[in-house]
């Protein structure tokens, strides 16, 4: 089956700074992708290039197997809800939602059957002649939506459309809006510099930086699995340290950091030399806290120290542990299953990892 | 704190105050009491409404009031079409210092007095000036072509005088509009046209009220300009008033001139607010 939109090394270039630089990708027919990257990485400059309000320097797009880059953006079967919604605010919602409709030149009638049909399947029936100031922000993103939706887009183009809700209503919209994708079963390409709105609603992840996909895959496997020094740190919480390789043995690398901390990691099959620069990076909750140093006599690596701060955050709290005074603190993820709860600054404690959660990256000073 | 809040109210209010009373509203009760007195001996007055009366007796009177209203109309609407692709232009294409730069591009014209740039057209447009004699040089024309004095000539300087009263307006509305909803519009397949209809135009409607407003206002109340470029003959109201005032010394009748003019600008104002369902609030605010 031919994908519903694929990008052939896509390129943009903005006078001397390449915005995107060489990109392939192709999204399969209904599912939910997401471009994640840090602000300025060129995911908007994507988007905007297959919504067709900028041009390629170079490469292809196509949607269902054909080229788009001669279709305006009001021909392209692409629509795309903006950052800030950009709803019209000189018109109801029954005249937004069937703007796209009335300028196809559809009945009256029959749009007004339509708009009528989408509010329902929005959940918002009888809202029709509200005005755009009147609506709560999650019934605008709503409207937003069906706005497009009701064009039958082959691809919906989604511009962080999160970013300004409050976070309560976030959290709710993140799995409304995978319900809705899932409802239209429409291919959705969502763009975020929020890793939480991507791991939890995307089928597909690329991770973006500086113009590159760093790595495309699943939720899972760019948590679990990341290729890159950038996707390890960029996804999920990460302590991170710098290195040198002191021996390799096998697919163990023994690391010496800069502070003088001993670090066993896997070398994830990349070619490391004896000697060569890299970076650590071991997840909060990768790290097993103890009260006793014996209990983790099963695991590499392995310090005694002191609990330096408790950085208390209901489920996601924090200790930073220190083992001895030159070290820089490391993030430890509390465990919530009772035992840790009353641990204190200054307590005794040890932690440990395995190899395998301590990933290693060849260090390219940029 | 109280009486604090409440003295510095009348501060700030009082100029306000003293300049809407004595500037506006005491010259004005005046002049209509003026308007409604008939000179029947020498310093001896009744009250009547007779200068109305004559208003509406002389065909002349009215005929100039009703071209006025008509030209000045036909300057705002000729305004409006002018500077609203400007506007557009400047607010919304133009980045950055281009944009200021056309912005005092419009300011420019007011650095100098509005007869010296009167003047300015009149260089322009007589049977001896520049537009002529290009004609003559190309051959278009074989002899001397006079276009001072006749009404093209008053639009034309009525509508370049106001440019800048209608841009301002227009360029402000016209950037509060975010670029998203015009994209927006474009991506749900809208044509540049029925964005401009549907978008664009709905929300610069109070800019483009108030820019109507204050050039139509300004243009009724223009006398160099009709005066200046359509010569003795220009008809227009406000030569008429000047003419009762000062050359006639009928101040009574200018007074009901004046009042009439008052009349006309209100009513026209108002059935605009009313047709285009503005208020004075929003488009002025």
């Amino acid at each position: 089956m031919t994908p519903d939109l694929e990008c052939q090394h896509l390129i943009k270039r903005f006078g001397e700074t390449q915005a995107v630089d060489d990109v392939s990708f192709s999204v399969p027919q209904g599912s939910f992708f997401s471009i994640l990257g840090p602000s300025g990485c060129g995911k908007t400059t994507i988007m905007r290039m297959i919504a067709g309000f900028l041009e390629p320097s170079g490469g292809d797009i196509l949607i269902r197997g054909k080229s788009v880059l001669d279709t305006p953006p009001n021909k392209r079967p692409v629509n795309m809800v903006f950052q800030h919604l950009a709803l019209f605010p000189m018109m109801c919602v029954a005249d937004n939602i069937g703007y796209g409709l009335r300028r196809q030149g559809m009945a009256k009638a029959e749009i007004a059957r339509r708009v009528e049909e989408m509010l329902h399947r929005i959940n918002l029936p009888g809202l029709g002649q509200r005005k755009i100031n009147e609506l709560s922000g999650g019934q605008k993103q709503r409207i937003a939506i069906a706005r497009c939706m009701i064009l039958n887009p082959d691809v919906l183009l989604l511009d962080e459309p999160l970013g300004a809700l409050d976070l309560k209503l976030r959290e709710h919209m993140k799995i409304e809006l995978k319900a809705l994708q899932s409802e239209f079963d429409t291919t959705f390409v969502y763009i975020t510099h929020d890793q939480s709105e991507a791991l939890v609603m995307s089928d597909q992840i690329a991770v973006m930086n500086t113009g590159r996909f760093e790595q495309v895959g699943s939720g899972q496997e760019l948590y679990y699995n990341p290729q890159t020094a950038f996707v390890a740190g960029f996804v999920g919480e990460s302590n991170r340290w710098i290195g040198r390789v002191e021996r390799i043995e096998g697919r163990e690398a023994q690391v010496l950091t800069e502070n003088g901390l001993t670090i066993f990691s896997s070398s994830q099959g990349s070619s490391l030399m004896t000697g060569d620069q890299v970076e650590i990076f071991v997840r909060p909750e990768a790290i097993r806290l103890s009260k006793k140093a014996e209990n983790l006599d099963d695991l590499r690596n392995r310090l005694s120290g002191k609990v330096v701060s408790v950085l208390f955050n209901g489920a996601a709290s924090n200790i930073l542990f220190q083992a001895e005074e030159e070290l820089e603190p490391i993030e430890v993820a509390l465990p919530q299953s009772g035992e840790m709860t009353n641990l204190a600054r200054g307590a005794e404690v040890a932690i440990g990892w395995t190899t395998d959660q301590a990933r290693c990256f060849k260090w390219t000073d940029g | 704190m109280k009486t604090e809040t409440k003295i510095g109210f009348i501060l700030l209010i009082t100029p306000l105050l003293l300049w809407l009373v004595l500037l506006i509203i005491i010259p004005h009760i005046d002049m209509f009491l003026v308007s409604i007195r008939e000179r029947v001996g020498v310093r001896q007055y009744q009250s009547s409404l007779a200068n109305y009366g004559t208003f509406f007796e002389e065909p002349l009177y009215i005929w100039t009031f009703v071209r006025t209203a008509t030209m000045s109309i036909l300057a705002t609407l000729i305004t409006l079409v002018i500077a609203f692709p400007a506007s557009y232009y400047i607010a919304k294409m133009a980045k950055g210092r281009t944009q200021s730069v056309l912005f005092l591009l419009c300011l420019v014209p007011f650095w100098v007095s509005e007869i010296v740039r009167t003047f300015g057209w009149m260089i322009l447009l007589r049977e001896t000036g520049l537009v002529s004699s290009v004609l003559q040089w190309t051959g278009i024309v074989s002899g001397p072509v006079e276009m001072l004095y006749n009404d093209t000539a008053i639009m034309i300087g009525l509508v370049y005088t106001s440019m800048l009263f209608m841009v301002v307006p227009l360029v402000t509305t016209l950037e509060s509009l975010d670029d998203q909803i015009i994209e927006a519009a474009y991506d749900l397949g809208g044509s540049g046209l029925s964005i401009l209809r549907e978008v664009i135009i709905p929300h610069a409607a109070p800019g483009i009220v108030a820019g109507s407003i204050v050039v139509f206002m300004l243009t009724l109340g223009n006398y160099l300009t009709p005066t200046m470029l359509g010569g003795k003959d220009s008809l227009w109201f406000t030569e008429l008033i000047y003419l009762q005032f000062i050359v006639r010394f009928n101040w009574e009748l200018g007074a009901a001139f004046g009042f009439m003019l008052l009349l006309l600008s209100s009513i026209i104002v108002w059935s605009v607010l009313r047709l285009t369902g503005q208020t004075l609030e929003k488009t002025m605010g």
